[in-house]
C-alpha cells in the first residue's frame, strides 16, 4: 500500500536521485573554477596593461643582465632570459643530485649507527639527530653560510687533505682536466659498469640455477679501473689531474666549489640526513627478530645477514618515505636564495624584479619544481615497485 | 643454617650486584675491541666538542651589561644582547604602548595549547574553544572587527613582528588549514571523477612546488589577479599560502587515516541509513582523525619550522626579527648569540611537540589502548 501511495504522489524530485545530484554538484565545481579562471585572467590583463605589460614569453629572449657567479654552462650577463633560468635549473640540480647522493649514504650510515649496541654511540647520533630535526632549515642554512665565511683567508687555507683546500673562497678540490683523455675515460667507465651489471646478472643466474656462488666483486674491481685506463690510453692525449696550488692570493688549478654552494650542500645533507637516518633505523628495526635468529642459524655472517636478509625486507619499508625526503631536499633548495646561492629560485627573483613578467616566470619556476618532483617520484616508484613485497 | 648464611651472604650480595653492573657496563663498552675502540673515538669528540660550547656559552659568558662590556672582555657568547633584545623578538615593532595586546595574545596561545596538552579535555568544545580563541587573538592583534575599535587603536600588519607573528601565522594556518584538509581528503577520495580531480591536482600541485615559491606567488601574483582597487593585505597574503600548503600536506595525513579504516565501519555506517554527511561526521572522521593525530603532530611540526620560510617576503617572524635586531648600530657583532637563541627557541618548541606527539603515539597505539 505505501509504495503505491508514494507512487501516486509523482516520482521524487531529482535531488534525491544519487547520480543526478553528483552531476550537478561536479558541474557546479567546474562552472566556479571556469568563471574563477576567466575572472581572474580577465584581471590580469587589465593589471598588466595598467603597468604596461603584456602577458607573454616574449621576454624571455631579452638580454637578461643577470650576473651569476657560478654556471655549469657559459654564461655572460648578455645572456637571454631564457638561459639565465637554465642556468638556474643546473644549479638547482647540481645541489638536488648531489645532496641526493650524499644524503643516501649519510643518512644510512647513520641510521646503522643509531642502532649500535654502545650506548655512547647511539646516544651521541641521537642528539645530533633531535637537535637537527628540531630547528628550521632557514636558520641552518644561515648557521652554515656563518661558519663558512668564517673559515681562515686563502693565504692560511686549511688543508684537510692533499689536494683540497678550504678557506674563505670556499671549497678547492682537485679535477681531472676536460680532454679527449677524459672523455674517452667517461665512456670507459660507462663501459664498466655495464660489464658489472652483466656479470653480476650472470652470477646470480648460475648461483639461481647451480647454487654454487661466484666471487665477482674482484672482477668487478678490476672493470672499474681497467676500462677507463684503457679507453683514455686509446686516444694520443693523457689524462691530467689539476691539483690546486696557492699562487700569490689566489689558487690556480683544481675544481672551486663557492662558500654560498658549500653552506648550501651542507645544510641540506645535514639537515635531510638527519631523516633518513630516522626512516632508516625504523626500517631495519621493522624486520622481525627472527629474521636474525633465522639467518644466523644458517650460519651467515653478520655483514650478509645485513645485506641479504634484513636490508632487502627493511627497504620496502624504507624506499616511500625516503622518496619524500629526496622531494623534500629538492624543494628545500630553493632557500638558496636566503644564503645567495643563485639557483632557480633566485633567479626567477631576480628576473621578476627586472622585467615585471611575474606571472610566466612563476609559472614557469612551478612548472620545472613539478616536473622535478614527478620525474623524482616516477623513478623512485619504479624503484620501489622492484623491492616492493612480491606475493605470488 | 638459615641465620648462619646471612651475615655472609648479605654483603656478597651486594657485591655480586655492583660487580655485575660494572661487568655489564664494562660489556656494553668495552666488551668487544671494535666496541672499546667506538667508546673511545666518542669520549674523545665529547672532549672535543662540549668543552669549548659549554665554556661559551656558560662559563665564559656575559649575561648582563652593555656591548662595550662584552666586547673588552672577548671569549664568551653576550648573552646581555638578547637580554636587551628579547622583548623586540617577542614583539617586533608593534607599539611600545599597545604591547599588552600581542602579549595577551601569546598569553592566551599558551593557555589553549596547555588546555589541549590533556586528553581528557579533548572533545568538540576544544575546537570551538580553539575557533573563538583564534578569533579574539586576531582582534587583540589588529584591535578592530570589522572596522569596530575594541582593544583601542587599529595597528596596522606592517607593525606586527617577532614571535607574535610566527605563532599568528602558525595557529591560523593550522585553524583554517584543518578543515580545508578534511575536506580535500574527503574530495580525493570521493566516487566524483571532477570531485576527485580537482582535489587531486591542488594536493599534488600544492605538495609537488617549495613553499617558498608559493609564498612568493601570494606575495607577488596574487594582487595581479585580483580587481584593480582591490587589495589584500601582505601578511594577509602569505597568510592565504601558508594556509594552503598545510592544508595539503594535511590532507595526505588525514587520507591515510580514512584509507586505514577498515571498510566495514564504512559498510556498518551505511547499512543505520545514515547519509553521506552523516556518515564522516559521526562514524569515519572521529577514528581516522584520532588514528592519525601523531602523524599531524608531525606534520605541525615541520609547518611550524616552515613559518620562517616567510623571511624571503620580508614578513617579520620571530627569527627575522632577530636578524633585524642584529642590525643595531649599538649591538653590532654578535650573530651567533642571536642564531644560537633562536634555534634554542625553536628546539624547545619542536622537541616538546615531538615528545608529546611520540607519547600520543604509545597511547594511542592498539597495542597498549584498553
Amino acid at each position: 500500500m505505501q509504495s503505491a501511495s508514494s507512487s501516486s504522489a509523482g516520482a521524487p524530485a531529482w535531488w534525491y536521485d544519487r547520480t543526478a545530484r553528483a552531476l550537478a554538484l561536479q558541474a557546479a565545481l567546474l562552472l566556479v573554477v571556469v568563471a574563477a579562471s576567466i575572472f581572474f585572467f580577465s584581471n590580469v590583463q587589465t593589471n598588466m596593461a595598467a603597468r604596461g605589460l603584456t602577458l607573454g614569453f616574449g621576454f624571455l629572449d631579452r638580454s637578461a643582465g643577470i650576473p651569476i657567479g657560478e654556471s655549469l654552462i657559459p654564461y655572460t650577463p648578455s645572456n637571454s632570459y631564457a638561459r639565465a633560468l637554465l642556468v638556474g635549473l643546473l644549479n638547482t640540480l647540481r645541489v638536488a643530485i648531489v645532496g641526493c647522493l650524499l644524503v643516501t649514504l649519510l643518512g644510512v650510515f647513520l641510521g646503522i649507527l643509531r642502532l649500535s649496541e654502545n650506548p655512547l654511540l647511539s646516544g651521541l647520533v641521537g642528539a645530533y639527530i633531535e637537535i637537527v630535526r628540531n630547528t628550521p632549515v632557514v636558520l641552518q642554512l644561515v648557521f652554515w653560510l656563518v661558519v663558512f665565511q668564517q673559515l681562515p683567508s686563502v693565504r692560511e687555507a686549511l688543508n684537510p687533505l692533499p689536494g683540497i683546500y678550504l678557506s674563505q673562497r670556499g671549497l678547492k678540490i682537485p679535477v681531472f682536466e676536460w680532454n679527449q683523455a677524459a672523455a674517452f675515460a667517461l665512456i670507459g667507465l660507462a663501459a664498466a659498469i655495464a660489464a658489472i651489471v652483466w656479470t653480476v646478472r650472470r652470477a646470480r643466474a648460475h648461483q639461481m640455477q647451480t647454487g654454487e656462488y661466484r666471487r665477482v666483486w674482484p672482477i668487478c674491481l678490476g672493470y672499474l679501473v681497467l676500462l677507463p685506463m684503457a679507453a683514455a690510453h686509446l686516444t694520443g692525449d693523457r689524462l691530467i689531474l689539476s691539483v690546486p696550488e696557492l699562487q700569490g692570493f689566489n689558487f690556480a688549478g683544481g675544481a672551486e666549489l663557492s662558500p654560498e654552494f658549500a653552506a648550501l650542500l651542507t645544510g641540506l645533507v645535514i639537515y635531510t640526513a638527519a631523516f633518513v637516518a630516522e626512516i632508516v633505523r625504523s626500517g631495519i628495526q621493522s624486520v622481525g627478530k627472527g629474521q636474525w635468529e633465522a639467518s644466523r642459524a644458517l650460519g651467515l655472517s653478520n655483514g650478509r645477514i645485513m645485506r641479504l636478509v634484513i636490508l632487502p625486507q627493511a627497504l620496502r619499508v624504507i624506499v616511500p618515505p625516503l622518496t619524500s625526503q629526496y622531494l623534500n631536499l629538492t624543494k628545500n633548495s630553493s632557500l638558496a636564495i636566503v644564503i645567495g646561492y643563485q639557483d632557480l629560485f633566485s633567479v626567477s627573483n631576480t628576473s621578476i624584479n627586472q622585467t615585471g613578467q611575474a606571472i610566466e616566470v612563476i609559472f614557469i619556476m612551478m612548472t620545472v619544481y613539478l616536473v622535478l618532483s614527478l620525474l623524482t617520484a616516477a623513478g623512485m616508484n619504479v624503484y620501489n615497485s622492484r623491492v616492493a613485497l612480491k606475493e605470488r | 643454617m638459615a641465620d648462619l648464611a646471612a651475615p655472609i651472604s648479605a654483603p656478597r650480595a651486594a657485591s655480586a650486584t655492583w660487580r655485575s653492573v660494572a661487568n655489564g657496563l664494562r660489556l656494553r663498552y668495552f666488551g668487544t675491541p671494535l666496541n672499546a675502540a667506538i667508546t673511545l673515538v666518542c669520549l674523545y669528540a665529547l672532549y672535543k666538542i662540549l668543552p669549548p660550547i659549554l665554556g661559551w656559552a656558560v662559563f665564559d659568558a656575559h649575561w648582563t651589561g652593555t656591548a662595550a662590556q662584552c666586547r673588552e672582555a672577548r671569549g664568551g657568547a653576550c648573552w646581555a644582547f638578547i637580554d636587551e633584545k628579547f622583548w623586540f623578538a617577542v614583539f617586533g615593532l608593534y607599539p611600545y604602548e599597545l604591547r599588552w595586546r600581542p602579549a595577551t595574545m601569546l598569553s592566551l596561545f599558551a593557555a589553549m595549547v596547555g588546555l589541549s596538552l590533556f586528553r581528557r579535555l579533548w572533545s568538540k568544545n576544544l575546537i570551538y574553544a580553539w575557533l573563538a580563541a583564534s578569533a579574539l587573538m586576531f582582534v587583540l592583534m589588529d584591535g578592530t572587527f570589522f572596522g569596530i575599535e575594541i582593544f583601542g587603536t587599529h595597528v596596522p600588519t606592517r607593525l606586527w613582528g617577532g614571535l607574535t607573528v610566527t605563532v599568528f601565522i602558525a595557529v591560523f594556518g593550522l585553524a583554517t588549514g584543518y578543515p580545508l584538509a578534511i575536506l580535500l581528503a574527503l574530495g580525493r577520495r570521493s566516487h566524483m571523477p571532477v570531485v576527485k580531480w580537482f582535489c587531486v591536482a591542488v594536493i599534488e600541485c600544492v605538495r609537488g612546488v617549495p613553499l617558498v615559491t608559493i609564498i612568493f606567488m601570494a606575495a607577488i601574483m596574487l594582487p595581479l589577479f585580483l580587481p584593480s582597487g582591490m587589495t589584500i593585505d601582505r601578511l594577509f597574503r602569505i597568510q592565504f599560502a601558508y594556509t594552503i600548503f598545510s592544508a595539503a600536506y594535511l590532507a595526505e595525513v588525514v587520507r591515510g587515516g580514512l584509507q586505514g579504516l577498515g571498510r566495514g565501519q564504512y559498510e556498518a555506517a551505511e547499512s543505520l541509513g545514515l547519509n553521506y554527511a552523516q556518515k564522516m561526521r559521526l562514524v569515519v572522521l572521529p577514528q581516522a582523525l584520532k588514528m592519525t593525530i601523531p602523524a599531524q603532530v608531525n606534520t605541525f611540526i615541520g609547518l611550524f619550522k616552515d613559518t620562517t620560510l616567510v623571511v624571503i617576503v620580508g614578513i617579520f617572524d620571530f627569527f627575522t626579527t632577530l636578524r633585524a635586531a642584529l642590525g643595531d648600530p649599538n649591538w653590532m657583532g654578535f650573530p651567533n648569540e642571536a642564531y644560537v637563541f633562536a634555534a634554542l627557541t625553536y628546539f624547545i618548541l619542536c622537541f616538546g611537540m615531538s615528545k608529546y606527539s611520540q607519547r600520543l603515539e604509545r597511547d594511542l597505539s592498539p597495542e597498549t589502548r584498553r
